[in-house]
């Protein structure tokens, strides 16, 4: 009786202890799994919020700690920090935030995420993207969301002056003229026609390709890589741009970045933009002093016979090869992609999803009307040509603005200009061989 | 007021400090044990301040200078290959990168000269004694104490075309009929750099002219008084002359830091190729475009234009110095 007695204490006290062991190792095992991830977050416009949110419902989720970063909004300023972290083989940043320009830039330095993301998965997402998003097999990008130029304007105001929408850069810049005129005459001396970004930035290379693409005059350099720049209708393209410039623009858009046009037009100043889709909605948040009366179309066409069009842009998410974590900081770029996610995102800040089958989704139609023709943008859209010019393409774009911002600005001819920058990536891409 | 992370050269030691250690180090003939023991002893209180140069100031330096005879690449620092002067060739043949030097040699004179003119007016009315000259020395220093890339943006958003405060007020007191666009133009965006360095380093410039000021002695101003020379004469004769060294060490402190300067054009342009400076056009190759070899060059000309400027004027302020004994 007493050896049972005692048997069974011994017992007890075993249980006891094997528990609050297990229950310390769980505890511990917990705690060591506990990992802090940092996400670098872009600024434009409402990124940075929407970013963290998405970041800081992860965390919760995934009991994770998250750590949010922020950069400089111009898209090449970015890039030099990016380059310089990555080259040093920093681990202070885990999951980069990477234009759709660069993944034959940054490649190299990142994880390959299909180990990470379901092949079903992945095929949801625009097809484009993820062939872009694909360097030498592997996948070092996941598609986050995506962007092309659009054109919005004052519907009040058109109507106001019984004007249409334009379908041609001729009709609009007449119709900016009318609008801005008559505006300045009836006492609203700060109006003026059109807004875009012309800074000599990333930004003007994607504006700029807009103008030469909807003439139906190329993309700089070919899918082949034979530079096609110097053609008669890139030369219109740029003349007719040049011709804005202190008629229907503010010569201040000579040195404008997205959020400066934005400004502009989101105080009521401006009859027409050029930006992405982002900005549709901040235009219509409570505080705009333009809330409903903004809508948004494809670019015009350049003439009769040319195309609508916009320049393809978007973001991606990839993970740092020299992440201390790289498994956790997969899971948040999935976290981040899906179409949760992607949809919370469209709906309070108007992000472009990646997956086509949120451009059916009736919530998202309702608060974004124009995204049942965006899908046609977006099919339409011109890519930079920063697939075939590989790690050049930085100073392909350089050379390609500073040409564009040079005519702008009145300091030289198209012609001239153009035959220049032919000359120069000739030499830069050793004959096409880049 | 240096490029971030660019490797932008410094000048080590100040001129001023230079001579008097020469002075020092110069004695008549026959030095004696106390003379040596105490030449030991200063190398050994500079040793630390050496040892810290040669690793934060020398060796990125050198480093730099090797680079910029090489293709190195910004993606792959191993695989970077002695390829000669190359890089300073291409450099050299860049239009850009003249063009640069053109905007920084301007931006330079334009900007010194301005602020030793205002800063020689701004000593001289803090030198005189009036009441609350306390709190106007300390408020003077304020615009120097932001740091430029702050103050830049600042002032980038005041010369907004549409929205910015500047032509605000040139509008209405009617200087201007229409909106500028300050930073858009190569030209206007050139008086938009002056104009805040301007405001922003003649507060320094002020500073170390009325030190100078400040030691010269009051009886030579009683004399002068006496004798009757009016105030225009008093300066130009007597002030001018006394404060001619700290004035040149002044000046020469200005016109290195604005060689290399680097935040005031690189926030307040648009960026493009016509409006760049020398450590702009550096940051680009070396960042941007990722060819470290180019940039390093660009930067290795940067520092040789800084240090031979340097060298003739040491060489010509000894002259007139020696002329002047």
């Amino acid at each position: 009786m007493d050896n049972a007695l005692r048997n069974a204490f011994r017992d007890a006290l075993r249980n006891t202890l094997m528990g609050l062991a297990l229950a310390g190792a769980l505890v511990t095992h917990n705690r060591a799994e506990a990992a802090t991830v940092t996400i670098s977050c872009g600024t434009v416009g409402q990124e940075f919020e929407q970013c963290r949110k998405g970041a800081e419902a992860w965390a919760k989720k995934a009991g994770h700690q998250v750590k949010v970063e922020s950069g400089p909004t111009d898209a090449s300023e970015q890039l030099t920090v990016f380059q310089q972290q990555l080259s040093a083989g920093a681990s202070e940043i885990d999951v980069y935030r990477v234009d759709v320009v660069w993944p034959g830039i940054l490649g190299a330095h990142f994880i390959d995420l299909k180990p990470y993301i379901p092949a079903e998965v992945l095929s949801q997402h625009f097809p484009a993207i993820v062939q872009n998003n694909t360097v030498e097999g592997k996948l070092v990008a996941m598609p986050w969301f995506t962007d092309a130029g659009l054109l919005y304007y004052r519907q009040d105001l058109l109507e106001k002056h019984g004007q249409k929408p334009p379908t041609t850069w001729q009709e609009l810049a007449e119709v900016a003229k009318l609008v801005q005129d008559a505006e300045r005459k009836a006492g609203n001396t700060k109006m003026v026609g059109f807004v875009f970004q012309a800074k000599a930035a990333e930004t003007l290379t994607c504006n700029a390709l807009e103008w030469v693409d909807s003439f139906r005059g190329g993309t700089i350099v070919s899918d082949e890589g034979k530079v096609t720049i110097n053609n008669p209708k890139a030369v219109e393209a740029l003349r007719t741009a040049a011709s804005w410039i202190d008629t229907i623009a503010p010569k201040g858009v000579l040195s404008y970045e997205e959020e400066d046009a934005r400004g502009v037009f989101q105080s009521g100043n401006a009859v027409f933009m050029r930006n992405w889709p982002y900005a549709w909605a901040l235009a219509n948040a409570p505080d705009s002093p333009v809330k409903g009366k903004v809508a948004v179309m494809a670019l015009p066409k350049g003439g009769k016979d040319g195309k609508h069009t916009g320049t393809l842009g978007g973001w991606q998410l990839s993970v740092s090869k020299y992440s201390k974590n790289p498994a956790i900081a997969a899971d948040l770029v999935k976290y981040l992609t899906s179409p949760e996610e992607q949809k919370r995102r469209a709906l309070e800040a108007s992000f472009n999803p990646t997956l086509i089958s949120l451009y059916k989704d009736p919530d998202l139609l309702k608060a974004n009307p124009f995204y049942a023709t965006l899908l046609e943008t977006f099919t339409n859209a011109v890519a930079r040509p920063s697939k075939v010019t590989g790690p050049k393409y930085s100073r392909v774009s350089a050379d390609f603005r500073n040409a564009v911002h040079t005519v702008l600005s009145g300091r030289g001819k198209p012609e001239e200009q153009l035959k220049k920058l032919q000359t120069k990536l000739e030499r830069l891409s050793r004959r096409g061989k880049w | 007021m240096s490029a971030p992370g660019a490797p932008v050269p410094i000048t080590p030691a100040s001129p001023a400090g230079a001579e008097t250690l020469k002075k020092e180090t110069r004695p008549p003939s026959r030095s004696s044990l106390l003379e040596r023991q105490r030449v030991r002893s200063a190398w050994m209180f500079l040793l630390p301040t050496l040892v810290v140069l040669a690793g934060v100031a020398g060796w990125p330096l050198l480093r730099t200078f090797w680079f910029a005879f090489t293709d190195a690449n910004l993606s792959d620092l191993e695989a970077a290959q002695y390829v000669g002067v190359d890089n300073f060739i291409l450099v050299m043949e860049d239009p850009t990168w003249w063009r640069s030097v053109w905007n920084t040699f301007r931006f330079t004179g334009v900007s010194v000269a301005l602020e030793t003119v205002l800063g020689m007016l701004i000593a001289l009315t803090l030198n005189t004694r009036f009441p609350g000259r306390g709190i106007m020395r300390a408020a003077v220093l304020v615009p120097w104490a932001i740091p430029t890339v702050v103050s830049a943006r600042m002032w980038g958003w005041m010369f907004h075309d549409i929205y910015g405060v500047i032509n605000a007020m040139l509008l209405s007191v009617g200087l201007l009929s229409q909106p500028m666009a300050w930073t858009a133009d190569p030209e206007l965006s050139m008086a938009a750099i002056i104009a805040v360095d301007v405001w922003k380093t003649t507060p320094f410039m002020a500073l170390l002219l009325l030190a100078a000021l400040q030691m010269l002695p009051e009886e030579i101003y009683e004399a002068a008084k006496l004798d009757g020379a009016n105030r225009v004469r008093v300066f130009f004769q007597i002030t001018l002359p006394l404060i001619r060294g700290p004035m040149l060490v002044a000046i020469i402190f200005r016109v290195l830091d604005a060689l290399r300067v680097f935040d005031l054009f690189y926030v307040l342009t648009t960026n493009s190729s016509e409006s760049m400076s020398m450590a702009v056009y550096a940051r680009q190759q070396m960042f941007e475009f990722q060819d470290l070899g180019l940039g390093a060059a660009a930067a290795s000309l940067l520092f040789a234009v800084i240090a031979l400027f340097t060298v003739a004027y040491l060489s010509l302020a000894r002259v007139t110095a020696e002329e002047g004994a």
